[in-house]
């Protein structure tokens, strides 16, 4: 087996050719190919673009970390605390994701000097290669380690989140592993298998926009050299690409193709979902559920009022905080995924479903990312939101030593979005709950299943779900 | 041939939206009832430390004449409640008031207004003046979205 044909993401290449026409002819017809317009098409051409929007994030994140580590360490006046976890984090939430899925790992400045390295060069790759290029173990593929990863965070978030210090810290220690990953492992394995947040954004790229895909398949499968699989930092074949989880739309691939062949499309929202998946891969299943216990619980912590439960979640070592994340951890691998795999296992009962349980969870799944993201879009409409103003607050002074860089006076009264929030909010989680109701359903279709009311103990999780979210977020 | 066949589809959809505006329109106006009683006067005594308020819940009904006593118990603290508009700032070991008419009925958060630590950002409380109808309604159209997206997927 070549190194091509062990990609996680080579599946079902055959049975993509046999497409139907009809079904080819809705894929065109749904599809605009933004590298067709001129001035987007130089823009992506050429590296420089892409390469400064790094440099501009890269300078960024240095500085960052800076702040964290030797700014003030009143979280409100330090620019680490309130640049990553207000403004990042609204912008990817509120804007990369919903918009553009990956995009967001397009400019990322963490893998960017580890990328210098293994291609010994900055722009293009260079004579002189670091690293030992080792393939990463394929026991630890998947998303395992990054569903690990964020539970980690989410375990010591209180912290985390309002301390520029460990902030700081955090950020260094990520920059650091993924350059030393860089230098031992071949192409993005910190991306792929590691960061969290390429994790959530790739699992949730399938409900996005955005897609980079093959225009003419044939073409592509004739095509000897394979230029754009030997150009991909992450090691992939665009060919094989199945849905855009693991596509960190660098571009790359656009850019070597003799053949003009790779097409960036603007498609409709949610194009990957409700599709029937032969995979018994259950690490994406996971990763979808932590994201919804983590959003039930990151919105009981930040946005409820129960001050004994921030305590907790803030005093790491003791014995209250030991209670939080014993609980922190029960509902994102016990108490979650114990209720959908009764959900889907009462589908499988109630529908005489022949195939594995496995199997029928990394299935339904998919139905869990519309409800996610947009629980996540929700609870961070009234975690950051109201601390926009902090931005202005630390731009004007980012160690918070007393500066005034902007000279604006009262910039410190934060805003009130008590108004239109709720309804912001609650419209997301319809959203929400509308969009993945109809994945299970069509799922469930594409299954050959006809009746609706296998579907009811599923429908019903979302239900209990949504209606806890609302509770927190609006109750 | 053609348009035969698409008129009684388009005709189905028209009652399927008829039916789900109908289902919208009957959560979002359906009289709840407000379980209210006679109005009086009510006096909170909060203790503010970092980064909790005790109690952190507030329950009065409409039109209840409300005081609010602030104590803060450690740092400078503050209490600024969502859709009221009102906002008061204790020194530690004193006391400030605010009285108001619980005339909006609902949940309102109300939150510290003067950075006391690092989880300031959050410290939150919440004052719930009668049911709140608002949730309730909510809920009834999670279930009409469910009801709806199950029903747009079947095709």
């Amino acid at each position: 087996m070549t190194r091509l044909q062990e990609s996680l993401w080579v599946e079902d290449i055959a049975t993509e050719a046999k497409d139907s026409r009809s079904s080819k002819n809705y894929y065109i017809a749904s599809r605009v190919n933004l590298y067709q317009i001129p001035w987007l098409h130089a823009v992506l051409e050429s590296r420089w673009p892409q390469f400064l929007a790094r440099a501009v994030t890269l300078i960024g994140f240095v500085f960052t970390i800076a702040t964290g580590l030797f700014g003030s360490q009143v979280g409100s006046h330090n620019f680490a605390i309130i640049m990553v976890w207000v403004a990042w984090w609204t912008t990817l939430k509120l804007g990369f994701i919903p918009l553009g899925g990956r995009s967001w790992c397009s400019i990322c400045p963490i893998p960017l000097p580890g990328d210098w390295l293994q291609q010994g060069g900055i722009l293009v790759k260079g004579e002189r290669k670091f690293g030992i290029n080792l393939r990463w173990p394929k026991s630890l593929r998947g998303s395992w380690l990054q569903s690990s990863g964020f539970l980690l965070i989410g375990l010591f978030s209180a912290v985390t989140l309002t301390d520029p210090h460990v902030t700081g810290w955090v950020l260094l220690a990520l920059f650091a592993l993924a350059i030393g990953m860089s230098l031992v492992f071949e192409h993005r394995a910190f991306c792929s298998y590691i960061c969290p947040i390429g994790g959530f954004s790739g699992m949730y790229a399938k409900a996005a926009p955005v897609e980079l895909r093959v225009v003419d398949k044939e073409i592509c499968a004739k095509h000897g050299d394979k230029s754009c699989y030997q150009a991909c930092p992450w090691g992939l074949y665009p060919l094989a690409l199945k849905d855009s989880s693991a596509c960190g739309l660098c571009m790359e691939c656009l850019r070597v193709c003799p053949k003009d062949n790779l097409a960036l499309n603007l498609r409709p929202y949610g194009s990957d979902l409700g599709k029937p998946k032969s995979s018994t891969r259950l690490d994406e299943s996971w990763l979808a559920l932590i994201m919804l216990g983590s959003a039930l619980a990151f919105s009981a912590v930040f946005v409820g009022p129960w001050g004994w439960l921030k305590s907790s979640a803030f005093e790491i070592g003791s014995l209250a905080w030991m209670a939080y994340a014993a609980g922190f951890l029960a509902l994102n691998m016990l108490f979650l995924p114990a209720l959908f795999t009764l959900c889907v296992w009462s589908w499988k009962k109630l529908s005489q479903d022949r195939f594995p349980l496995k199997r029928l969870i990394a299935n339904h799944a998919q139905g869990l990312l519309p409800l996610g993201l947009m629980a996540w879009i929700a609870f961070t409409i009234s975690f950051a939101l109201p601390k926009l103003n902090l931005v202005l607050v630390v731009l004007n002074d980012p160690f918070g030593w007393g500066w005034h860089l902007l000279n604006i006076a009262n910039i410190s009264k934060s805003l009130d979005v008590s108004g239109f929030s709720p309804y912001l909010q609650v419209a997301l989680l319809l959203l929400g709950v509308f969009w993945s109701a109809n994945v299970t359903r069509k799922l469930s279709r594409s299954d050959g299943k006809h009746n609706s009311l296998p579907n009811i103990p599923v429908l019903t999780f979302y239900l209990v779900y949504s209606v806890a979210m609302l509770w927190l977020l609006v109750g | 041939m053609t348009d035969q066949n698409l008129q009684p589809q388009s005709s189905i959809r028209w009652w399927h939206w008829a039916i789900l505006a109908a289902l919208v329109l009957a959560v979002l106006f359906v009289p709840i009832p407000t379980g209210a009683s006679a109005p009086t006067e009510r006096t909170f005594r909060i203790e503010a430390s970092r980064f909790e308020y005790t109690p952190s819940i507030l329950e009065v009904n409409p039109g209840d004449k409300v005081t609010i006593e602030l104590v803060a118990t450690d740092v400078v603290h503050g209490l600024s409640i969502d859709g009221y508009g009102l906002e008061t700032t204790a020194d530690p070991g004193k006391t400030a008031r605010i009285t108001f008419i619980a005339d909006r009925q609902g949940s309102f958060r109300f939150h510290c207004t003067t950075t006391c630590g690092n989880l300031h950002p959050f410290m939150i409380g919440k004052l719930e003046v009668g049911r709140n109808p608002f949730l309730w309604r909510m809920i009834g159209l999670v279930g009409v979205a469910l009801f709806a997206g199950a029903w747009k997927g079947r095709k």
